[in-house]
């Protein structure tokens, strides 16, 4: 193990949780503890690309109730670079089709000796209610549109590694919020280490009562624009949505999709997030996604380091 | 001839206006007579400390028999009802199939009659198969025994079809209880919509659903001069919807659950499905509005809805998990513990929303101490503190988010038709 990873391995001393279900609950000490192990993942492994075998012998499961692409592969990288043995499942071709329960269906997983259960359903609070019903640890990947905390944390660590800070920055947060759950793991993440968070978007998917939680609301991008330090743009998610929110996505795109000469009226060094996957002309455009002020692939980057980051803090903490 | 003598007892009957101490005399099933000495009676029962009340009354509760027995029968559920202190109940007809006509009514008699439990009163279907299409037999099901109608579960959605039930009602002076839920507000909902639902990411079920449908039924039993009772009101506008309309005599009533006056969406932070109702928990203020409403009057019945779902149903992801509590042997300990211990409301008054005001919604010669009724009787025991246990529930299912909970007041000794059918265990 290199030193930089020794270091981290001195800081654990403050991570005693099993689970990582969200960042609501994480405390400020918390967050910057695997944004640094997550740093020195990444110097350590020469920006993620080398092994290391911190965590031989043990066994990751990703269950992946719902499509995803990068995480999962960005998941089970992780476990791999580190030395981790990982199991895919997904709901397509399982017993869930018999009609077994997901209970069931992670239970029996577990009971192959797995040490990590790493969860994506389309139903918030399911992870919570694995992290109740089995003995091994849980890893939020997305329930639903409540919280994605390794997303949250990706996203922050590369604000913080190309700003150098969180404390006193303005960041917007466009598009969908209604039914992202980034949104959420950011806005709780961001917030507790001091920074101005504004959602914004129709009014239709940004409710009022984000002011109840000291965020603020704003419907119009062109307004807020010149303030923000940094935009995480949203992806319209229409396979969420029961009932149109907007009258068409020609419109949506007229409001609120990022393009040059929105970007005329930013910021000079404004960062521009995406977390992916991008509906290219809806929330930006591609001029903006492949500019110089878009960090969209630091950040899949990131999201390996940060997700080597939290298993090794959740497996040091079993 | 038999005769039982309870002794020393606070006797509280709401119908009587009656709140004393006396001996209270059962003769051959009946009330026969007050102030009478012990006197060689068959049995005496002593009632020193404790409230005697005409037997409760819940007129909102799902036996699920025939066709969901694996969540309760009929004859689990009416255990339950007598060890919760309740002699009577009223069932809901969303069973499978259905209780829509007169065979099905006197099934659920008749299966009440073989438990010999609690009396069992039957609300019947308004709908044919409760398809919301057209109406029932309300004539026929009213020969059967039926007390009301409603299409539980869902509400009576075709403001036509509804419109014809208050008319057609009218008739047998029969009330039609709905269930208060504009479907497109509430589509995949699992929650109240609201700051916690928004924080959650769970679809959330706006109190304006409520409202919507509770106005309409309002409306139109104002128009026709129809009998609404609108069920399970949950809402701070729905409870203000009903207090203007009973300002006008509109002939409205209104019942709430136990669970709506005493929590809130912030239960779902836990995202444990035993705080999954429809309708759902909603805010601290609903909370408050409907506490306001039993003070003013404005909600006339407190009931149960007694929702059993097997273990294996809740125990699943919390948009499939099915809508619903158990509440029968809770819901005495909350009123004390919620409404009476906390100020809201005195025993005659948290008594009278369990026994005669029901009574008079559905029609029944129940809920009343006066010389000449039934002998259902429900000696409650106010001070005695207990802790809920659902392993130790009659019910057959154990969906309550109270476990654990230490409730004041319960039910002690429990009497139907001048026969003791319930005694609390001891300690």
């Amino acid at each position: 193990m290199s030193t930089e990873v020794g270091e981290a391995s001195t800081m654990s001393a403050a991570w005693t949780r099993r689970h990582l279900l969200g960042l609501e609950d994480l405390s400020a000490e918390e967050l910057i503890l695997i944004l640094d192990t997550a740093a020195s993942f990444k110097e350590a492994t020469g920006g993620c690309k080398k092994k290391l075998p911190s965590l031989t012998g043990r066994t990751c499961a990703n269950l992946f109730f719902e499509p995803s692409t990068r995480t999962r592969t960005s998941f089970s990288l992780a476990a791999r670079r580190l030395g981790a043995d990982t199991v895919d499942f997904s709901s397509s071709g399982s017993s869930l089709s018999k009609g077994e329960t997901f209970i069931d269906t992670a239970k029996n997983i577990e009971a192959m000796g797995v040490d990590v259960v790493v969860v994506r359903h389309r139903t918030p609070g399911t992870p919570h209610l694995l992290a109740q019903n089995l003995a091994c640890s849980v890893i939020n990947a997305g329930d639903g549109p409540h919280e994605h905390p390794t997303q949250g944390l990706l996203d922050i660590m590369t604000v913080r590694e190309q700003l150098g800070r969180i404390d006193g920055l303005t960041v917007a947060l466009v598009g969908d919020i209604a039914h992202s759950r980034t949104a959420r793991s950011n806005i709780w993440g961001l917030k507790k280490l001091g920074a101005h968070v504004i959602v914004c978007g129709p009014s239709t998917l940004v409710s009022p009562l984000w002011r109840e939680v000291g965020v603020e609301v704003s419907h119009n991008l062109d307004a807020i624009l010149p303030r923000c330090d940094v935009l995480n743009l949203l992806r319209i998610q229409f396979e969420r949505q029961t009932t149109r929110p907007f009258p068409s996505v020609r419109e949506y795109a007229h409001l609120y999709a990022m393009n040059r000469e929105r970007l005329a009226k930013a910021k000079e060094d404004i960062l521009i997030l995406a977390p992916g996957p991008i509906n290219r002309g809806v929330e930006l455009t591609p001029e903006v996604a492949d500019g110089p002020h878009s960090v969209i692939l630091e950040q899949v980057t990131n999201g390996l380091a940060v997700r080597m980051a939290v298993l090794w803090l959740i497996c040091g903490a079993l | 001839m038999s005769r039982t003598l309870i002794a020393g007892g606070r006797v509280i009957d709401p119908s009587q206006k009656l709140d004393r101490v006396t001996n209270l005399l059962i003769e051959d099933g009946r009330i026969a007579a007050y102030d009478v000495a012990p006197n060689g009676q068959d049995l005496t029962i002593d009632a020193r400390g404790k409230i005697v009340a005409p037997g409760l009354i819940d007129m909102h509760v799902h036996l699920r028999e025939p066709g969901r027995e694996e969540d309760e029968t009929i004859k689990t559920g009416t255990a339950a009802a007598l060890a919760g202190g309740f002699t009577s109940i009223a069932c809901m007809p969303n069973t499978e199939p259905p209780i829509d006509t007169q065979a099905q009514v006197e099934f659920v008699q008749h299966q009440a009659a073989l438990a010999g439990h609690c009396n069992v009163y039957v609300v019947a279907c308004v709908s044919k198969n409760r398809e919301g299409k057209e109406l029932a037999e309300l004539g026929q099901l009213v020969q059967a025994g039926a007390v009301a109608f409603t299409d539980d579960g869902s509400p009576v959605y075709d403001a036509e079809l509804m419109r014809r039930a208050f008319e057609y009602a009218l008739m047998f002076d029969k009330p039609i209880l709905n269930h208060a839920e504009v479907r497109e507000l509430t589509s995949g909902g699992v929650m109240h919509e609201g700051l916690v639902s928004l924080l959650l990411g769970l679809s959330g079920m706006p109190a304006a659903a409520e409202d919507a449908m509770v106005s309409r039924d309002i409306v139109l039993a104002e128009a026709t001069g129809g009998r609404i009772h609108i069920m399970h009101i949950s809402s701070g506008g729905s409870v203000e919807v009903v207090r203007r309309a009973k300002r006008r005599a509109v002939r409205v009533t209104t019942e709430v659950c136990p669970h709506h006056f005493t929590l809130n969406d912030e239960c779902l932070r836990s995202f444990d499905s035993n705080f999954k109702m429809s309708p759902p928990l909603r805010s601290a203020s609903d909370v408050e509005a409907c506490i306001a409403g039993l003070v003013d009057g404005t909600i006339d019945v407190i009931c149960t809805d007694h929702a059993p779902h097997a273990l294996e149903k809740k125990m699943q992801e919390l948009d499939q998990a099915p809508f619903g509590i158990v509440g029968l042997e809770t819901a005495l300990g909350l009123v004390g513990t919620r409404l009476v211990q906390a100020g809201h409301l005195t025993w005659p008054q948290a008594l009278e929303k369990m026994t005669i005001n029901p009574a008079r919604v559905l029609g029944i010669d129940k809920g009343t101490l006066a010389v000449g009724a039934d002998a259902d009787i429900t000696i409650i025991d106010p001070d005695r503190r207990w802790t809920v246990d659902t392993s130790r529930f009659a019910s057959k299912s154990s969906n309550s988010p109270f476990a654990g909970w230490v409730l004041t007041g319960r039910a002690d000794t429990v009497i139907v038709g001048g026969k003791v059918k319930h005694q609390a265990e001891r300690g």
